[in-house]
């Protein structure tokens, strides 16, 4: 366990100190590094890459669909929030939160407001989605969440003509709740599924396109470690003192009482 | 202690630095090629004579959109390819027929020299008519060649008066011929009808519709659709996809794109060698009016026919894409020169045209294709068939108990045996 500890505080050193390293290297005039993203994209392929726990805000206009994208690992179960500001006047709208996962296929909310409908007069809509538990490894033929890239989708789903086009602000945030080992499989992926891995260019540059980029703080988990080791070890620890002190129950104390003493 | 927090702090920095180094290691390299070639950009601009109203902050629409342009061309990223065509800035007269062709290159879309330009948009009056259409088809021109990213930035403040070609049949086509094409709308004061026409411009390409009505949401929307040009995008590659599984083509790890017909289905082949894993996503794109109620089915199947896995989508309502996708881990062989099997994806979709909608060019259609190395397998439910929670402590500590009970009994019995010879 330290030493697992101890490498997890490494990393995490290893996050603080490569954030202001990656804001020194980029110079564009367009992205902050270390910030939040203030833009969106309008389709999976330009999705804005989002860190988990990152407030990304974008401006956009009704009517837009606006795309963000976020890497989520095994065990985690991702909880997506959306706040859209909704311009001064305007008549009632519907707004709708999907989430895709990596593959592009749809992801089910278990609960959370995926869609909500703003009467004319509101200033902001809120939406949520909770995502099921990430598995480490599913069948081919299930449409279960598995690590990789995730897709937010924010967009009005019914909005009167006269309303297209004006402004809205909109605000989205990923954080999810580990779930642990009652949540583990067996199996695991050879490749978290993020889109264009396999035609990732082999040595990597800054401003290389790519289809999805950002991985968990600590990297993809290798999937062997859950906390189901410490509960069967455990287990096994108490199995045997228990064979111990059943052993030692039938023992009783001392030598039998029938032996004589100079047998 | 002293030795191993210095050791770890060691590691800490080690590692800090080694992951920056891989990280970031192109903090050099940045504003080199990419391999790319430089996104353009170009800007069109309703020069008719509803731009001399002044409404928009007490100023002209013609005032704010200079100043605007002022601004944007100032803060144009270095990399990109600026352009500027205007439409209805030359014929006061009333011919619709010389007007409707009324559309002038007024900066050629190049490296941008900002002092040239400001000054060849400082010589605009609003004069004419709004040959939205026409103009669209020329700024296509204007962007011909290279691979980088092409984006036309609209900007009207009244709708098409050259029907019956119609501006949103025109931005189809343009974006059925021009790979990585998309146009963005902005209307100046829009009435409904406006809105109307470039909303569906820009959803004909997957571009964004704005309304403007203030200067600075002028200024800060192109300058942020300029921005959004400069941020590097993989651009998909054509593919032609076939009617049949034999006469597909063969595709490798990448993206693609396409255009598919109602009612159409279309094939892809894929190798994939025995310890690889295909990995297919689709996403067919709702770019002019269609009913509601939607589908997208994706399908790998078996040279001969099988199907092996699939996916489906379906949704109703206001849409930009529907998609969905499928993987197909392919067991480990044995034999190392296996041969590789050619699996096919077969895409079909049932979007259906709203009535009156014209039916071609077909959908766009892009399509997600990555083959990684080694499958994967799982023999059990629960990680390598470990268990967990209090019901297993108690079976184990109860079954270590019986075990030690009865270890002890026959102990006993074997001393008592050995006792009684």
């Amino acid at each position: 366990m330290r030493v697992i500890r101890a490498l997890s505080a490494a990393l995490l050193t290893v996050g603080v100190a490569a954030g202001p390293a990656a804001a020194d290297a980029s110079p564009s005039p367009s992205q902050d590094g270390s910030s939040a993203p203030t833009q969106a994209g309008t389709s999976f392929r330009t999705a804005t890459e989002i860190e988990q726990g990152q407030r990304a805000t974008a401006s956009g206009s009704t009517g837009d669909y606006l795309y963000w994208s976020f890497p989520a690992d095994t065990g985690q179960r991702p909880t997506v929030r959306a706040t859209v500001k909704l311009p001064e006047t305007h008549a009632a709208q519907t707004w709708q939160i999907v989430v895709y996962d990596g593959l592009r296929r749809r992801q089910a909310c278990q609960y959370g407001a995926q869609t909500r409908t703003a009467a004319a007069d509101a200033s902001s809509v809120e939406l949520a989605c909770v995502l099921r538990t990430v598995r480490a490894w599913s069948e081919p033929w299930a449409n279960d969440p598995l690590p990789g890239t995730y897709y937010i989708r924010v967009t009005p789903v019914g909005v009167a003509t006269a309303d297209l086009g004006l402004p809205v602000g909109t605000e989205v945030r990923a954080d999810s709740e580990d779930v642990g080992g009652s949540a583990a499989v067996d199996g695991s992926l050879a490749e978290p599924l993020v889109p264009g891995i396999a035609s990732k260019p082999e040595e990597e540059q800054q401003d290389a396109a790519v289809l999805a980029g950002l991985e968990p703080e600590d990297g993809w988990t290798s999937g062997w470690w859950s906390d189901r080791w410490v509960w069967t070890a455990v287990g096994g620890i108490l199995a045997a003192l228990a064979g111990v002190g059943g052993y030692a129950l039938t023992r009783g104390t001392g030598r039998p009482s029938r032996v004589p003493p100079a047998a | 202690m002293i030795t191993r927090t210095r050791l770890a702090s060691g590691v800490c920095a080690l590692l800090a630095a080694l992951t920056a180094g891989l990280a970031f290691p192109a903090g050099a390299a940045a504003g080199e090629p990419t391999g790319q070639d430089a996104p353009k950009v170009d800007l069109v601009l309703d020069v008719s004579g509803s731009m001399r109203a002044r409404d928009i902050d007490g100023q002209s629409r013609m005032a704010a959109a200079k100043q605007a342009f002022n601004e944007v061309l100032d803060a144009t990223p270095e990399e990109v390819e600026l352009g500027i065509r205007t439409l209805g800035a030359d014929y006061p007269g009333n011919d619709r027929k010389t007007g409707c062709k009324d559309t002038a290159r007024l900066y050629p879309v190049g490296p941008l020299d900002r002092t040239e330009a400001k000054t060849a948009v400082a010589t605009l009056t609003p004069t004419g008519w709004t040959p939205i259409g026409p103009a669209l088809l020329k700024a296509a021109d204007d962007l011909e060649g290279g691979d980088g990213s092409k984006r036309i930035v609209l900007i009207s403040d009244g709708e098409d008066t050259c029907a019956p070609l119609d501006p949103c049949e025109v931005a189809r086509e343009i974006a059925a011929k021009g790979i990585g094409l998309t146009i963005d709308t902005l209307g100046l004061v829009p009435t409904a009808k406006l809105s109307r026409q470039l909303s569906c411009i820009a959803e004909a390409t997957g571009g964004t519709y704005t309304s403007v009505e203030h200067q600075d949401e002028l200024t800060d929307k192109v300058n942020q659709l300029v921005d959004r040009a400069a941020d590097p995008v993989v651009t998909p590659v054509p593919a032609e996809g076939a009617d049949r599984c034999s006469a597909a083509p063969t595709l490798k790890s990448g993206l693609y794109t396409d255009r598919e017909e109602f009612g159409q289905q279309r094939f892809y082949r894929v190798d994939v060698r025995p310890g690889q894993e295909l990995r297919a996503s689709v996403s067919v794109g709702a770019d002019r009016a269609v009913n509601p109620g939607h589908g997208v089915l994706l399908r790998a199947v078996t040279s001969k026919g099988r199907e092996i896995v699939r996916g489906e989508a379906a949704g109703t309502g206001r849409t930009d894409v529907l998609s969905t996708g499928l993987r197909y881990p392919k067991a480990d062989s044995d034999d190392e020169d296996a041969p590789a099997e050619a699996v096919c994806l077969a895409v079909s979709h049932s979007f259906s045209p709203a009535s009156g909608v014209k039916t071609t060019p077909g959908l766009p259609l892009e399509l997600t294709v990555d083959v990684v190395d080694a499958p994967d397998q799982a023999g059990d439910v629960a990680a390598f068939g470990l268990g967990r929670g209090w019901w297993l402590l108690g079976v184990l500590i109860l079954a270590g108990f019986l075990a030690g009970l009865v270890w002890g009994w026959l102990s006993r019995w074997r001393v008592a045996v050995w006792r009684t010879n």
